[in-house]
């Protein structure tokens, strides 16, 4: 059995036939083949899914794809406008805000909701709005740097 | 050789931004999972749900006969005949199940949903054996692992668990404890733990009837995973082109194979295209954890400072089966220290676990936590400064380390005055805040470097080398080619070949990706301007020796011919095809002479009294890096390095149940730090050169993991005034050490 959804995803519309059971985080990479959004653990603990649903930062591979039914996605591969990099992205490159880069995008994702909801955040506060999210190879520092970099940018 | 020490760089030691760096901030990057190819199959394991049995029987026909399933194999698919046993058993049990998550059939299907179904009607009749998953317990043989094995192979031997011992020796240890004024001995236990890589193992394997293969495959080492594939496989190496996904972390963990000979085998019976990813669980319970440890630690010193004496014996698990990291944990015990006199003895333990692999300075925080730990007492014993009687004992060049060489140029003491200067480590300290320090040891390795240099027609530069980047090696090497060729590190196209794009390289692993490569690229380099000299010689009619290379161009000086105008590499690839052919270079070296790496780190904890909960609160890592090609990337490497081992002490820890199943094999319960976990991670990057690498690298990855365990444990004590000798230090082992400690002293 499938299920009929329409999506609209980096300012794309899409309807597709999905398997109820799909996780959103399998139909962006599967379906759409979207696959810069990553999967490091099926049970929301790593972070590295991160999307944002209706402007709000979710771990994609907690929810269905038939949940997202009627949702406006947006997902790494929509950050970037007209060709130039998001101040975020710009942030982690230019802040050596990544090493093996897997944890990344979900960081930029869960990072451009607090700057969303918070243009200048402090540094203690840049740590708690990532909580959700691990990386294994920086310690944080430079993610953190990354992160102050993008917001004193947009500002 | 260059004399390092005077050496003065332009892009060496800078930090530009890495050139996949827009890739991985986009999500364009590919890594293992991202791979889809027409008319691809989904494969999946099954595991072993017991930690010890015996497999009676597999049937797998109602798996086989559901509507998309291809094939179903087990380990009566593969060749009995292999190069390892270990690895074949790791990659599919042959009849003997040793661990919790061991492969035992596998599936390929047309959907991973039909994939995991079809899992679901494998019938496995197991005899369920008695199993062991504490490493102390098992060493002592009550359960027995494997009938057939002998400790040291000694035949006369009754049936043990440890597989192999090692003992180093020197000096006189009786009498090097009758000089000692203190002498303290404990036991320190530290679990078993796992890298933590976010990117889960995963492949993608093509077969063809011409007996070639194709496989994607995020890896530390492509070359190496083709060879082990190869061997599982029965088939020659150079039949499978391996091609390196981005790799999503490793630490040690993807140095092996686990899903790539299935994926093949499945590929080859079905004659379609298999992809394989392992989910988080799966990465926990069957690829490849770190040893937990057991040690017994006596160490006797002078009321001045001197260390006399080291006995210790160092349990480690190996896993399932017998391994060969054992000898590091002894290597790395005492290695920052100069000791006449110890007895050191290292037993590897079988355990029912996954079969260990290394992880980020394999062994070595175990040892040195003990080590570390017990130095710290010993200071507060006979009232001396922790650096002090550091540097006291501190090896030095000449020193000769137990495990045999005598050291090189070394920069232990480097980084504890780097420590001692350090304003952390005289800052006041709060309320329920303590301070602890600790230095570390790691030996470095080198090996296989090719690099393959070619001027495009556009006077850009390609680099292609074979070690997979885990963290920047791509720019850190372009740097070292710009840096040679005198042009901009951004006209460098740096990557990293497949198997059969460039020649053989190593594993990034131990510290030796920066070492090795920029060593392949220095040697091509050279040859490179040797040739761009010739070749603008030809253009200008005038001999070699009158062409320099200087800033990017060949420039002509004097002589008859006059001084012309500069030629850049876009003029010289331009003209190649009159002076000779393609410009390019290629280095194929074997690098020795990697040099040790010493770190110091300082951290500053504060302890809740009431939960037990430990908050690092400052944390400084001082660690010498020989030479720091891109010092980013070097800090970040410190950086990671302690953030790994604070998890390490505090959190991070495989639990097990009375069936010997893994309890927390998920990210929700083997609790890694995030950042609200961590402080700002302070470094200070020592420099004293290799003297024997061309830019002095020693190698930087490793070493950051080797202090913090024994840093944050002092600076706990220092905090409560417990002495806790088991990491993880969790709230619970704290606050029972406070409870008790208070009783004590009757508060």
């Amino acid at each position: 059995m499938s299920v009929s959804i329409n999506v609209t995803v980096n300012g794309r519309g899409y309807q597709e036939e999905v398997e109820p059971r799909l996780l959103l985080a399998d139909f962006l990479r599967d379906v759409l083949g979207l696959t810069g959004t990553h999967v490091g653990c099926d049970t929301s603990g790593c972070g590295a899914c991160t999307i944002i649903v209706d402007g709000k930062a979710v771990k994609s591979c907690t929810l269905l794809a038939v949940q997202a039914d009627g949702a406006d996605l947006t997902t790494i591969e929509g950050l970037a406008s007209n060709g130039a990099l998001h101040p975020l992205q710009e942030g982690f490159h230019e802040e050596h805000g990544l090493q093996c880069g897997f944890c990344t995008p979900g960081m930029i994702m869960a990072a451009w909701q607090l700057l969303e909801r918070n243009p200048n955040p402090s540094d203690a506060e840049i740590r708690h709005a990532l909580e959700g999210n691990f990386c294994r190879c920086t310690g944080y520092e430079n993610i953190v740097k990354s992160v102050r970099a993008a917001a004193g940018s947009a500002a | 050789m260059i004399d390092t020490k005077t050496a003065t760089y332009k892009v060496l030691g800078t930090r530009p931004v890495r050139h996949d760096g827009v890739d991985k901030v986009t999500g364009r990057a590919n890594y293992g999972a991202d791979f889809h190819l027409p008319g691809m199959l989904h494969g999946k394991v099954l595991r072993s749900p017991h930690a010890h049995a015996r497999i009676r029987s597999i049937d797998t026909s109602a798996a086989a006969a559901l509507d998309g399933v291809f094939a179903v194999v087990t380990g009566d698919d593969f060749p009995s005949d292999t190069p390892s046993e270990v690895s074949a058993n790791v990659v599919m049990c042959r009849g003997h199940v040793r661990y919790q998550g061991q492969p035992v059939a596998a599936v390929a299907a047309s959907t991973p949903t039909i994939a995991d179904q079809a899992l679901e009607l494998i019938e496995v009749d197991y005899e369920v054996l008695p199993h062991v998953t504490d490493v102390w317990e098992s060493a002592q043989g009550k359960v027995i692992i494997d009938p057939e094995l002998r400790t040291d192979g000694d035949e006369s031997a009754p049936p043990s668990n440890i597989s192999n011992t090692n003992v180093f020796d020197a000096g006189d240890v009786e009498a090097g404890f009758a000089a000692a004024d203190v002498i303290i001995e404990h036991e320190y236990d530290s679990a078993t733990i796992h890298q933590g890589y976010i990117e889960p193992h995963a492949c993608v394997a093509r077969w063809g009837e011409d007996g070639n293969v194709l496989l994607w495959v995020s890896s530390q080492g492509h070359f190496a995973i083709r060879d082990l594939t190869a061997g599982q496989l029965g088939i020659a190496p150079s039949r499978i082109k391996t091609i390196p996904a981005e790799i999503g972390g490793g630490f040690g963990g993807k140095t092996t194979v686990f899903l790539e000979p299935v994926a093949i085998l499945m590929a080859a019976k079905t004659g379609r295209p298999v992809k394989m990813v392992m989910t988080r669980e799966e990465v926990f319970i069957s690829s490849g954890p770190a040893p937990g440890s057991h040690i017994r630690l006596k160490m006797g010193a002078t009321k001045d400072g001197r260390i006399t004496a080291v006995d210790a014996d160092l349990w480690y698990e190996s896993g399932s089966y017998p391994g060969p990291l054992m000898g590091l944990g002894m290597m790395c015990l005492t290695a920052p220290y100069e000791i006449e006199n110890y007895h050191i003895k290292g037993y590897n333990v079988l355990i029912n676990k996954p079969f260990m692999r290394p992880y980020r300075a394999p062994l070595a925080p175990n040892a040195a936590h003990a080590t570390e730990t017990i130095i710290d007492e010993i200071c507060e014993q006979i009232g001396m400064d922790k650096i002090d009687f550091r540097l006291k004992n501190a090896a030095k060049e000449g020193t000769k380390a137990a495990y045999g060489p005598v050291y090189p140029r070394i920069g232990m003491v480097e980084t504890l005055q780097a420590a001692k200067a350090h304003p952390h480590y005289s800052a006041p300290l709060g309320p329920n805040q303590g301070r602890g320090v600790a230095s570390g040891f790691w030996m470095n390795i080198g090996g296989d470097a090719t690099a393959n240099i070619s001027v495009l027609p556009d006077g850009r530069v390609s680099l292609i080398t074979g070690r997979p980047d885990i963290g920047g090696s791509r720019a850190a090497q372009a740097m070292v080619l710009a840096e040679e060729l005198g042009i901009s590190v951004d006209e460098i196209n740096p990557s990293i070949g497949d198997t059969d794009t460039v020649g053989m390289n190593g594993i990034s692993e131990g510290s030796s990706t920066a070492y090795a490569s920029s060593m392949a690229i220095h040697e091509a380099a050279m040859k490179l301007k040797d040739e761009l000299r010739d070749r603008a010689a030809q253009v200008w009619e005038a001999d070699k020796e009158q062409v320099t290379w200087k800033d990017g161009a060949a420039h002509l000086n004097g002589g008859s011919n006059g001084s012309g105008e500069p030629l850049s590499l876009r003029d010289l690839a331009g003209s190649s095809s009159q002076t000779g052919g393609p410009l390019g270079a290629e280095a194929a070296i074997n690098a020795r002479f990697a040099a040790p790496a010493f770190g110091t780190h300082i951290c500053d904890v504060e302890v809740d009294q009431e939960t037990g909960k430990v908050d690092v609160v400052r944390y400084t890592v001082c660690q010498d890096a020989g030479r720091a090609l891109h010092k980013s990337y070097v800090e970040g490497q410190y950086q990671g390095g302690a953030a790994q081992g604070i998890g390490w002490a505090l959190n991070e820890g495989y639990y097990y149940n009375e069936q010997g199943v893994m309890e927390n094999a998920g990210f929700l319960d083997y609790r890694m730090p995030v950042a609200l976990d961590l402080p700002m991670i302070d470094t200070v990057v020592v420099e004293v050169p290799n003297p024997k690498h061309p830019y002095g690298v020693r190698g930087v990855g490793e070493n950051a993991i080797v202090a913090p365990l024994a840093t944050v444990a002092n600076a706990v004590a220092n905090a409560t005034g417990v002495r806790l000798c088991q990491v993880p230090m969790s709230p619970d082992r704290v606050l029972e050490g406070i409870l008790t400690h208070k009783a004590a002293n009757g508060s």
